[in-house]
């Protein structure tokens, strides 16, 4: 057999970059967490849990509970909206289904920044929307469709469903089809077979889906940037601000680190659940 | 499937993809209306494409984020698909560990992997600016290259690799006239993935760009905040329309990656 070590040692420079310039980084947020900001916005290196205890503050108490009710929502939202249209696809002949896939990941790939855009030329007072229910004498006054939980909820929805569609397409696709087959012969309904069987045989693309959407909207700071003004803060704006404006480094980066925590101990408990009920399916 | 539910069905998708993409329609088209301040089509122009060429801080981003996204597929490309060809001979165990290692960038939220490099790079007392985006742009890529090519790889089957080593060829002979051509199409689609996702990123650059080194994406969210005009309708509709192009192009050369696996 050919010697494979040199083959084998390709991986080093991938592997040292992502080392020095992602675990690297990582572990400095971690460090910087229990240190001290100084008078002018500097790094005291001195030892402090006070970070993590201001956490506690009913304030970002709040700001966290949003958070994870805007994500959530998204995650429910998108579910909602995206996994009709994965099974549509998965219905379409192939040729068919690869266009469908395509135009729905196209979107994905354009900019969250121009996307979140796109809604507040539609949305903000002298938008399409209010000029064209003015134009026809249907209100007098622009309505306040921008700059709300409603619109931040919407522009989430909007960029991150098509996280939720594919996998769930994917899910769909690897489905075994003759078990909808033998359902129909023992004289299930349609909804009976798509309720007991469909659904629980693609609960894996939901799970990916949703852990996908859910990750993204807990640290997303772009829409609720753009598309919810000064009035809605987010967790991701929260953070952002603690580095850019507040320079509080040692702050923001507990923020972050908790953020961060939160969102694996999430997605460990939805993997855990999802994980007993499929195992309970299949004992009984 | 009944008639009526089939057609329910794909009348909803329908209406998800107009939902998908009515607001980039609506965007693209008001780049092309006369009236500055409001929402009412006042006339065909092409003036705000006009003055973006005439302004030079545009053209300055153009070119950051042209020679940003240029350098930093390359790397990303050569890195990721070295270790991809690595990786594929290494044990279950330590491959494992590898995979982990390359998804997390992947599944972390982006805005704590531009921190991360802010801290990292004021910690190294490393100015902000065009090198700082390369090297995070490098980093952020680099794994998407990697899940492409080990697809590839793994798709790939032995055969024709063992079969140019029985014919006597060295690993590195293997390597350069059978395994790289084979992953060409691949590389191609890495690559341009990679410069997809160069030319797009907001966050991570929002977070490691200096001053003097404003990328497009960094340039529209200036704009933004600063209020709506019809000049980043024009701009945002250019970056669209590049982004799109690339995806269809690299999806392209992922599809001729694909036929050639089932001979």
């Amino acid at each position: 057999m050919l010697n494979k070590k040199p083959v084998k040692l390709l991986a080093l420079p991938a592997l040292l970059w992502l080392g020095a310039l992602f675990v690297l980084p990582m572990l400095l947020i971690a460090v910087l967490s229990f240190l001290k900001r100084g008078t002018y916005g500097q790094v005291v290196y001195e030892f402090t849990l006070n970070n993590y205890i201001r956490i506690l503050d009913p304030l970002y108490g709040q700001i966290f509970w949003d958070t994870f009710v805007v994500a959530v929502l998204t995650t429910v939202f998108s579910i909602l909206f995206g996994y009709p249209l994965a099974y549509y696809i998965s219905r379409l002949e192939r040729s068919k289904q690869q266009i469908w896939l395509l135009l729905v990941m196209i979107p994905f790939w354009i900019n969250f920044l121009v996307r979140s855009y796109a809604w507040v030329i539609i949305l903000r007072s002298q938008g399409v929307v209010n000029t064209v229910l003015q134009s026809l004498g249907i209100i007098t006054e622009p309505l306040p469709l921008l700059y709300n939980s409603g619109s931040v909820l919407l522009g989430m929805v909007y960029t991150l469903v098509p996280f939720m569609v594919l996998p769930i397409y994917v899910s769909l696709e690897q489905m075994d089809r003759r078990k909808l087959e033998a359902a129909a012969d023992l004289g299930a309904t349609p909804w009976q077979a798509f309720w007991h069987i469909t659904l629980p045989m693609t609960k894996s693309g939901v799970v990916t889906g949703s852990i996908l959407v859910f990750v993204s909207s807990i640290g997303m700071f772009v829409v609720p940037d753009v598309m919810g003004g000064a009035k809605s803060a987010l967790i991701g704006n929260v953070i952002q601000n603690q580095f850019l404006s507040a320079r509080d480094w040692p702050f923001g980066s507990a923020l972050s680190i908790v953020l961060m925590l939160l969102s694996m101990l999430l997605i460990l408990l939805y993997f855990r659940a999802t994980k007993a009920s499929e195992t309970k399916e299949g004992a009984a | 499937m009944k008639t009526w539910r089939r057609h329910t069905l794909s009348g909803y998708s329908w209406l998800m993809l107009v939902f998908l993409y009515l607001p980039i329609a609506i965007l693209m088209l008001y780049s092309f209306n006369d009236s500055r301040i409001n929402a009412v089509w006042s006339g065909f122009t092409w003036k705000w494409y006009l003055s973006l060429f005439e302004n030079r801080q545009v053209m300055q981003a153009l070119a950051n984020s042209l020679t940003i996204g240029v350098t930093s597929s390359i790397l990303a490309t050569v890195l990721g698909t070295a270790a991809s060809l690595a990786i594929k001979h290494y044990s279950l165990r330590s491959r494992t560990i590898v995979n982990g290692l390359i998804y997390l960038p992947i599944v972390i939220p982006e805005i704590m992997m531009g921190l991360a490099l802010l801290v990292l790079f004021s910690q190294i007392h490393m100015e902000l600016g065009k090198l700082t985006l390369i090297l995070a742009h490098v980093t952020f890529s680099m794994p998407y290259v990697m899940v492409i090519i080990s697809a590839r790889l793994a798709d790939m089957g032995k055969e024709l690799e063992e079969a140019a080593q029985d014919l006597g060829a060295t690993p590195w002979g293997t390597l350069r006239h059978v395994t790289l051509p084979l992953i060409m199409p691949g590389i191609v689609a890495g690559f341009l993935m990679s410069f997809t996702l160069s030319l797009d990123d907001f966050i991570i650059s929002f977070f490691v760009a200096g001053p003097n080194s404003t990328t497009l994406p960094l340039y529209i969210y200036g704009l933004v905040k600063r209020g709506v005009s019809p000049e980043v309708n024009a701009l945002s509709t250019l970056l669209i329309v590049s982004t799109v192009l690339l995806v269809i192009i690299a999806e392209l050369f992922r599809r001729k990656d694909s036929k050639t696996i089932t001979f």
